[in-house]
């Protein structure tokens, strides 16, 4: 295995672990503050996609596309957290899953029913198509290249958002104390209607960058889903910091185990019987890791409560 | 989700034109919701449009949703066999589905059309009399691809497929035909949707070519990102990542690919030309490969109903395997264990006007039987 070969998978593995990031920060501030278990998180990442595709199909611009994915998943956010979410936060976690689950097909024979059946296209813009040389001779794709820049901005644009301004505070003090905020005059449902919103944006973004180098199909939501809530129990729910880090282990985890572990076990027995087994090995790398964490640390990498 | 169709679409005349036999009762379980209703919506669209082109009204449709679960498809079989006392079922698209449901339907006397499952389990020792597949063997279109490697003189193929059966049939069936060397063999994960390792891979490899088989939304994706990638391989695959379904969705990034496929729209036979242009007529799309095995599924049928009641088991397995009935490939006839046995075409990705579609550059496999009919007794 060549050097070069390898540091492209390590990038390849850090571009999977922000885009990852990028959907699991909005679940982990929604249960962080809210306590709420949200299994529909894939269908806002679905919705951006599809959002994405269809005014880049009418403008071409792929800029405008971004903003409507953003705008798409942040109403639909809104809207859910007023019409649905609002009744479930004094449920129990039971029906939480319930109706979020039952969110996820609403939303989806929605969206079949919208667009129907056949995927859509959505392709990256000019300016960032075709490879890009890198220092030592490495060819990277530039769009993945952005999209490791976006993720990072989006890291530093929400540590910021929490760590220096008066809506952080409220979230930070929503996450520790909820019924102490309330009473201290902030308005709440607010608070947590805009919260479920920026969660629901970031999805929504998440859903159009990877939507035009993967394809954009009905249910593209779930298989995500359940990676991000591999990445919010590593890293600790409520963490935006955890969540940045569990990402990218995530990420560089995936993505160098399916690589490396046929190549290891190809040492040891015959190349066909060193892929199956290999690849079958590399897909459960992350859930040993989530394991072994746990094992560790029970409350996640960063967590604040068990 | 239920659809309840009774067709009743045929004129008087064309009853007394055929022979008045027994009603037909057909239970079609087929992937109508979720990741892959596309290609369900296909079969069904494709069968129901030949049923309605025959005039007959003694045809009874019961359509169900598998939702492409194995336990949802298995539940449908047995209420349409127990139940609604179904005499054929089809419509399956997925290796295993038609897994869960086949052995047991056949086992309970009905007969099973696939128009589109064919796993070698049930090509070989697991055969049936009562089980036919108007589509192909899952090898049958790696086969070919193999075999047009071999044309186009690549010796040193890169091959990638998912780590599940229908992934493994895929890379074996690729390999029996093709007589150069591996300039790498990837098992990928099922659904999986970023290739960027595999592509990279495939860069610091020598292979002078790729041959991959991601159905649906994964060979989008890798499509999409092995063209962004810089690498510029020649690329083959079976027709499944270059249906007429998907080609729309991964846009640019397929035009020249070659697929090979035992269908195409631009086949000149008049049975062809006519399902074309009927299906963009009715549904106002081009019509799949999925769209044209449903179409000749239900026409096979309705041949077989001209001839034979379907009590007459016998009479009717015997009218089924004649199958003298117009396919829209032009020849087709079925092998000893109920396979097809056809021409396997290769297929170049082109552009007409803004749409992305396929046509014929030439034929990989003539009349060609699977690798498992020897293994088949009845």
């Amino acid at each position: 295995m060549s050097m070069i070969l390898l540091i492209e998978q390590v990038l390849n593995g850090l571009q999977f672990g922000v885009m990852l990031f990028v959907m699991a920060a909005g679940l982990t501030l929604v249960f962080g503050v809210m306590g709420l278990i949200n299994l529909a998180h894939g269908s806002l990442y679905m919705i951006g996609a599809f959002a994405a595709a269809t005014v880049a199909g009418m403008t071409g611009s792929f800029l405008l596309a971004l903003a409507a994915s953003l705008a798409a998943a942040a109403a639909a956010g809104a809207i859910v957290e007023v019409v649905v979410i609002r009744r479930l936060y004094a449920r129990d976690h039971l029906d939480q899953v319930l109706a979020t689950f039952a969110l996820i097909l609403i939303f989806s024979e929605g969206t079949r029913w919208l667009f129907g059946s056949f995927p859509l296209f959505l392709d990256v813009p000019d300016w960032l198509r075709g490879p890009v040389s890198l220092p030592g001779g490495i060819l990277y794709p530039a769009y993945r290249l952005a999209i490791i820049g976006v993720g990072l901005a989006v890291a530093l644009g929400l540590w910021a958002l929490i760590a220096r301004t008066r809506l952080g505070i409220r979230i930070r003090a929503g996450e520790s104390d909820r019924e102490m905020i309330a009473a201290l005059g902030v308005d709440i449902s607010k608070l947590y209607t805009l919260v479920f919103a920026l969660g629901a944006a970031l999805a929504g973004l998440a859903g159009a960058l990877v939507g035009a180098i993967q394809s954009v199909q009905v249910g593209m939501g779930e298989p995500v889903m359940i990676l991000a809530f591999v990445v919010i129990v590593i890293g600790g729910i409520g963490s935006i910091k955890g969540a940045l880090v569990a990402s990218l282990l995530v990420g560089v985890t995936d993505t160098l185990g399916g690589v490396l572990l046929p190549v290891a076990f190809a040492q040891i027995m015959q190349p066909s019987n060193a892929m199956l087994v290999g690849s079958a090995l590399a897909s459960m790398l992350i859930y040993i890791l989530m394991a072994v964490v746990l094992v560790v640390r029970p409350s996640g990498l960063y967590g604040a409560r068990a | 989700m239920t659809i309840r169709t009774l067709i009743t679409a045929g004129t008087l005349a064309a009853l007394s034109a055929t022979t008045a036999l027994a009603d037909v009762k057909v239970g079609m379980i087929t992937t109508l919701s979720g990741g892959g209703a596309g290609l369900g919506i296909d079969v069904r669209d494709g069968f129901m449009l030949a049923v309605e082109q025959s005039g007959r009204d003694d045809i009874e449709v019961i359509i169900e949703d598998d939702q492409r679960k194995p336990d949802v498809a298995v539940q449908l079989a047995d209420r349409m066999i127990q139940s609604e006392q179904v005499d054929i079922l089809t419509g399956i698209v997925w290796s295993n589905l038609a897994m869960a449901v086949v052995p047991s339907a056949v086992a309970q006397g009905k007969f099973y059309l696939s128009p589109n499952a064919g796993p070698s389990a049930l090509a070989g020792r697991g055969c049936d009399p009562n089980y036919f597949n108007i589509a192909w063997q899952n090898d049958n279109l790696h086969e070919a691809a193999g075999a047009y490697a071999n044309d186009a003189g690549y010796t040193n193929s890169f091959i990638l497929a998912p780590n599940y059966p229908a992934g493994q049939d895929a890379l074996m069936g690729y390999k029996r035909m093709y007589d150069g060397e591996l300039g790498g063999e990837i098992y990928t994960q099922l659904g999986q949707t970023d290739y960027a390792a595999e592509i990279a891979q495939i860069r610091a490899s020598d292979a002078d070519s790729v041959f991959f088989f991601l159905p649906g939304g994964m060979g989008i994706s890798f499509l999409k990102q092995y063209a962004d990638s810089g690498v510029d391989l020649p690329v083959v695959g079976p027709a499944f990542s270059f249906d007429q379904g998907i080609l729309q969705a991964v846009g640019a990034a397929a035009l020249g690919v070659h697929n090979t496929s035992q269908w195409s729209k631009d086949l000149d036979n008049p049975t062809n030309i006519a399902f074309v242009e009927s299906f963009q007529a009715e549904f106002g799309r081009l019509p799949s490969l999925y769209a044209s095995q449903g179409f000749d599924t239900a026409n096979l049928m309705i041949s077989a109903m001209e001839v034979a009641d379907v009590d007459d088991q016998d009479a009717f397995r015997a009218a089924l395997e004649a199958a003298d009935f117009d396919s829209t490939r032009g020849d087709f006839a079925f092998g000893p264990n109920h396979h097809p046995v056809q021409d396997i075409h290769v297929r170049k990705v082109v552009q007409e006007g803004d749409v992305f579609t396929n046509v014929i550059v030439a034929t990989a496999l003539t009349d060609h039987a699977d690798a498992y009919a020897a293994e088949c007794q009845f």
